[in-house]
């Protein structure tokens, strides 16, 4: 231990005396770029499908010889920060990807409670930060460097509601979800709104807190409202005893849910529980594009699993990065960030997105039921 | 309405009934070592996985068991190898200590929960199990309660558990060891009674019974995480406190009372995110006006 501490007080000086003496930097041949991710924590599958898809994808870059900028071939360097699923901790791995690592760009984090920090550090530093998968509006709001490649939840909300009005035909919506994350907390309220708007009535509006396990009292509430729908807009790692709980206390109205669900961890730890449910998401392997069949062929063909949203949103994020930095011509943060800024169309494996200023894609969604133990096909939703 | 009440209540005494078994080795340690021993809801988390891979073997044996003698066989295989836990970690964690200043048995057990949580998530990786359900899922409604044989077995274990060590702490040579330890320690090694072999059984019935109540815990809420002894064990310590730490029938009454404040607390304010406040509250109210609990008894320094 002591050591260590003696080995880190040497690196430091070291680094002290470097910056003093003013050393030139050796010439760039490789553009670093940022991962902050969920590896460990409450969702670590969520992190692990993050950085499986940003791995492939600079594989993928360096082996067809790199990116071309210019006339200089720059390898593509990934560091992956874990940021263990906790707001100051992903703030933290947003700064040291800044600073220490000196990347140009950051991937993630995924979770909004994670990502609206670490927007706010990217934005600080000037720093391009691009989201696979937080949808919270926040996390882009009033921010110039901050982007992501996902549907934002007033939109989501929106798609859920119209769905539990006219497919679900529900009068009556009941919701639990997590106060403590934004998340959440988010697109439970933007579905509340949504589907009192659409003529609905929510009889309940519960909540809880992240890390309990315990759901009873609330759903003992919501089947004494005896809703036509329940909405669970919480992540995977809790739906399951939600969903279960619920069932055991004889609640057995439909079942829907939100883009958190997208998990395989979902169905290995639900089982038969979640047979009927649905819930909206990003990107449905069952029709996928051609680009998108490639895409999931390598990454299968890499890891031996299918990819869920985070891996292929993630695959879009840096693909976006990617396209930016062809446009802006140098490993350089201000000029990346106005390229993206640029950018107005950009077909992902995730489908078509569109952007109007604001950081955020305008892209369709579509809605997954799970049937006879998988992810299946229900519809789309185009905004 | 009554319905509705009536379930909560079910759900209150299932909740308690697991913060029960788990409160009782944080007050079984107190009582012979006046210890508080912080890794104890580590140990339950542990033994909730024992528990799952004990089911899981038993479950993938070629012939079909019936569930209720997989529950048993899981239940014994986690209660046998979690107590042998318990000794392992006062064996090599808490006797070289003995005589140290208490503080220092304290960061010690702290440290030990530390190493039991880094550990498991180190063998097993971040990702939650799911443990199987082992009892069939019917649902019988009762007018509006819906009770499962699920909500009735985990009652009954922790019932009879609960009997099982009250008749063995009061009716037992051992048990009458434990308790003359807790009374007068530095006495009772003069009358003949083994000391160190009375902690370490107290810490193996302590800790069995922790592996009870994460077999029970994993039915009732089955996704299995290396972090979840964290929040379980603050409340089943909180449990010991409020019923009287050192006192038997305390912890169990204290994790009733602790079942109730999780489940209605929800009921009664707009939000779960105040349990934790009320659970607080209530130890610091109750331990201004009975600084040793409900049932502990009062505490006078001898001289």
């Amino acid at each position: 231990m002591k050591c260590v501490r003696m080995g880190a007080g040497v690196m430091a000086l070291l680094w002290c005396l470097a910056a003093l003496g003013g050393c030139p930097r050796p010439e760039a041949t490789e553009v670093r770029l940022g991962v902050n991710a969920e590896l460990t924590g409450s969702k670590p599958a969520v992190g692990a499908s993050c950085r499986n898809a940003a791995e492939l994808l600079a594989a993928q870059v360096n082996q067809a010889g790199g990116i071309r900028l210019g006339d200089k071939a720059y390898q593509l360097t990934l560091f992956i920060e874990d940021n263990e699923d906790k707001a100051e901790s992903a703030a933290a791995a947003a700064q040291k990807l800044i600073t220490q690592n000196g990347v140009v760009a950051v991937i993630g984090p995924n979770a909004s409670g994670n990502a609206i920090p670490a927007a706010r550090i990217c934005e600080d530093a000037k720093t391009p930060m691009v989201s696979p998968w937080s949808t919270n509006p926040k996390t882009t709001e009033g921010k110039q460097y901050v982007f992501r490649a996902c549907f934002i939840d007033d939109f989501q909300g929106q798609v859920m509601a119209k769905f539990a009005r006219e497919n679900l035909k529900a009068e009556t919506a009941a919701v639990l979800y997590d106060v403590a994350s934004e998340y959440n907390k988010g697109i439970a309220e933007f579905f509340k709104k949504f589907f009192e708007a659409a003529g609905g009535r929510v009889v309940a509006f519960e909540s809880y807190t992240k890390g309990d396990m315990d759901f009873s009292s609330q759903l003992t509430k919501i089947k004494g409202a005896n809703p036509q729908v329940l909405f669970l807009p919480n992540y995977y790692n809790e739906v399951p005893l939600q969903v279960q709980q619920a069932r055991r206390l004889g609640l057995t109205c439909p079942i829907i849910g939100s883009d958190s669900w997208g998990s395989e961890e979902l169905l290995k730890l639900g089982g038969p529980d979640l047979e009927g449910t649905f819930f909206s998401t990003h990107y449905a392997p069952d029709i996928a594009t051609e680009k998108a069949r490639k895409f999931i062929r390598d990454y299968q063909e890499r890891y031996g699993k299918t990819p869920d949203d985070v891996a292929a949103l993630t695959y879009d994020a840096g693909s976006l990065i990617l396209a930016a930095l062809a446009q802006a011509g140098a490993p350089d943060r201000q000029k990346l960030r106005d390229a993206l800024a640029a950018i107005r169309e950009f077909e992902g494996v995730t489908g078509k997105m569109s952007f109007k200023d604001t950081g955020d894609p305008v892209k369709s969604a579509v809605i997954l039921q799970i049937k006879n133990g998988r992810f299946t096909y229900h519809a789309s939703v185009a905004p | 309405m009554i319905g509705t009440l009536a379930q909560h209540v079910l759900n209150a005494v299932q909740l308690g009934s697991v913060y029960a078994l788990i409160a009782l080795g944080y007050t079984m340690v107190y009582g012979v070592l006046t210890m508080i021993n912080f890794a104890h809801g580590d140990i339950f988390m542990v033994g909730a996985y024992l528990s799952l891979a004990g089911a899981l073997f038993l479950l993938g044996l070629p012939s079909q068991l019936p569930p209720l003698l997989v529950f048993l066989g899981a239940l014994t295989f986690s209660m046998t190898l979690t107590a042998l836990l318990g000794v392992l970690i006062e064996r090599l964690a808490y006797r070289p200590l003995r005589g140290a200043p208490r503080v220092s048995a304290v960061i010690t057990a702290l440290g030990v929960g530390l190493f039991l949580e880094n550990f498991t998530l180190a063998m097993l990786g971040p990702e939650p199990r799911q443990f199987p359900a082992l009892i069939p899922p019917t649902v019988l409604q009762l007018g509006g309660l819906a009770v499962t044989p699920l909500n009735l077995l985990i009652i009954l274990v922790a019932v009879a558990i609960m009997v099982f060590l009250d008749l063995l702490v009061r009716r037992t040579l051992l048990g009458m060891a434990m308790r003359a330890i807790s009374y007068n320690r530095a006495l009772v090694p003069l009358m003949g009674v083994p000391v160190d072999r009375v902690i370490s059984l107290t810490f193996a019935l302590g800790s069995a019974i922790a592996a009870a109540g994460g077999l029970t815990y994993g039915l009732a809420y089955p996704v299995l995480d290396p972090y979840m002894g964290i929040r379980i064990g603050w409340w089943a310590f909180i449990a010991a406190v409020v019923g009287g730490i050192g006192n038997i029938r305390g912890a169990m009454l204290g994790g009733y009372i602790l079942g109730l404040v999780e489940i209605f607390t929800p009921v009664v304010l707009p939000s779960s995110t105040y349990r934790d406040f009320v659970a607080f509250s209530l130890l610091l109210v109750l331990l201004i006006f009975r600084p040793t609990g409900l049932l502990g008894r009062p505490l006078f320094e001898r001289v």
